[in-house]
């Protein structure tokens, strides 16, 4: 019962957040709220027990992507945006992906749950260290490693632009 | 246990906790100002009370005392937030790291630790990613310096704060690789079992004169150490890594704009940062609350004789941190960016690589 109360909670607190994000006009105060939602969903994942996942998110995410994202907006001195009218393409895509987005999901989760795995809330041994650890290196090795040949190879691209700017 | 106990026990102990921590804290500052005069051949403060040991007291008055000002020009908001979120990610560190096994007071057992629990077995267990948390709590700090200086709407503000949240997002990332070595060693993240995984084991090299030397990681991961000690000075903006202050040189930084109280908050956050890490240093590379055993003492000393033997060992490595402000020159900025990127991080890494071979090696 606590922790269905919880996640709710951190759920609101979560789309408060995601919904304060778009309404921000200061670019430094739409970051903080971001932090806010990555933090919110880090208790979420604490909740279903996957607590490596949830450490991760905080320190990944909140403690050092969004900390480059304030610092750059700190370095840039981003002023207050103005209002606009937004796109007419926005309007046309937009609305209507969201629509189909949100049906789709909403028909998965009444008419095809019995398909969906099974999470419960408060369960304690799903996403150990020891338990996430061993699922990277034998089951998923492969995807493992081609990610991170990935993001070596993404480093290699921000240093040889970083070299031509100088 | 019941839930009534549960919550009284742990409601005493967080109080216990903070009380000590902020009081450690205020005579820390007596202690600098004591030790630096005599590294300086001054007297340091003597004045308040014997040897001026109601210094720490007199300041803090004064500190609440003074006009609590927020210039006009601010992000009001922020610049409120900032000191806050820079206090309170350091104190909520505390709440993992444990001081010793279980304590018995009229018949209740309780773990010594904030979020430590005893099990009906008798033995002490904590949350399982207990470095995973304080490494993310200071990550978060990073925040506090950095809105601190953004808010302030001020180009000296902003400039230290720039060059603070640079230095500790630097050093983090060989403060972090510093401790692979030892997860690899324990096989934990939990700041329990990395302690009790060094009491273990026979004697070093099967060599029967050396049984009396500890298993401790500072012998394995001695590189680990040195980078760990280097990177946490950097993290607690300590000599001879304070450029986000560096007051005899620069414009104070990101706080040149609080006064009174909020500036007091900062100022408690960096001592309390340096007690986590010195913690920290104890728990991984000295055993934790591990010691010889005295057992011609009575039962009540040798009960406290664990938080005796952590206290002493936070207490050498803040007295380290005190003794080299009062010796070692400051960096130069660049210097000090060069240091963390081409020459700890490497190492941090080579030594990942090493372990992990003698790990797997000896499987």
């Amino acid at each position: 019962m606590v922790h269905q109360i919880l996640f709710i909670v951190f759920g609101l607190i979560c789309v408060a957040g995601a919904i304060n994000l778009l309404v921000q006009r200061h670019p430094i105060n739409s970051a903080l709220s971001l932090v806010v939602v990555m933090m919110a969903l880090s208790l979420i994942y604490l909740l279903l027990g996957a607590e490596f996942v949830a450490a991760v998110q905080v320190i990944v995410y909140a403690g050092a992507i969004m900390v480059l994202f304030v610092f750059v907006i700190m370095l840039l001195n981003a002023g207050e945006e103005e209002r606009s009218r937004g796109s007419r393409i926005a309007l046309l895509v937009g609305v209507p992906g969201v629509i189909v987005m949100a049906g789709t999901v909403g028909w998965t989760l009444i008419y095809k749950s019995q398909h969906l795995g099974n999470v419960t809330i408060g369960s304690t041994d799903f996403g150990e260290t020891h338990n996430v650890a061993h699922l990277l290196f034998s089951t998923f090795l492969l995807p493992f490693e081609i990610t991170s040949v990935l993001i070596l190879i993404a480093i290699m691209g921000a240093v040889v632009l970083g070299k031509r700017e100088g | 246990m019941n839930i009534t106990t549960f919550i009284i026990a742990a409601v005493i102990k967080i109080a216990l906790v903070v009380f000590i921590m902020l009081t450690g804290v205020a005579y820390t500052t007596w202690l600098e100002r004591k030790l630096v005069g005599r590294i300086q051949n001054r007297w340091g403060p003597t004045r308040v009370g014997p040897f001026g040991l109601l210094q720490p007291l007199a300041d803090g008055v004064k500190f609440i005392l003074k006009e609590d000002m927020v210039p006009d020009y601010v992000h009001k908001g922020l610049f409120i937030l900032a000191p806050m979120l820079a206090l309170v990610m350091s104190l909520i560190s505390i709440a993992v790291i444990p001081f010793g096994e279980n304590i018995t007071i009229h018949g209740t057992t309780t773990a010594l630790q904030i979020t430590g629990i005893t099990q009906s077995s008798g033995h002490p267990s904590d949350i399982n990613i207990g470095l995973l948390i304080i490494l993310g709590v200071t990550s978060i700090g990073v925040y506090g310096i950095a809105l601190a200086g953004w808010s302030s709407n001020s180009k000296y503000s902003l400039l230290g704060s720039l060059r603070a949240s640079a230095q500790m997002i630097s050093y983090e990332l060989a403060l972090g690789l510093s401790l692979v070595g030892i997860l690899l060693l324990s096989g934990t993240l939990s700041l329990r079992g990395i302690v009790n995984a060094q009491i273990q084991g026979d004697a070093w090299f099967g060599l029967s004169w050396l049984k009396y030397v500890p298993h401790w990681y500072i012998f394995p991961q001695f590189i680990a150490f040195f980078i760990y000690l280097m990177a946490a000075f950097a993290e607690t903006n300590r000599i001879p890594f304070d450029m986000p202050e560096a007051e005899t040189e620069l414009v104070a930084g990101y706080h040149t704009e609080y006064s009174s109280m909020k500036f007091a908050m900062f100022f408690m956050a960096e001592y309390v940062n340096m007690f986590t890490v010195a913690c920290l240093a104890s728990l991984l590379f000295f055993g934790g609350w591990h010691g010889p055993m005295l057992s011609f003492l009575p039962d009540i000393a040798q009960s406290l004789l664990p938080i005796l033997y952590f206290a002493a060992k936070v207490f050498f490595f803040i007295f380290l941190y005190i003794w080299i402000r009062g010796t070692l020159p400051r960096f130069r900025y660049d210097q000090l960016m060069a240091f963390g990127w081409k020459f700890l991080l490497p190492l941090a890494i080579a030594n990942i690589i090493i372990t992990s071979f003698i790990v797997a090696w000896r499987g």
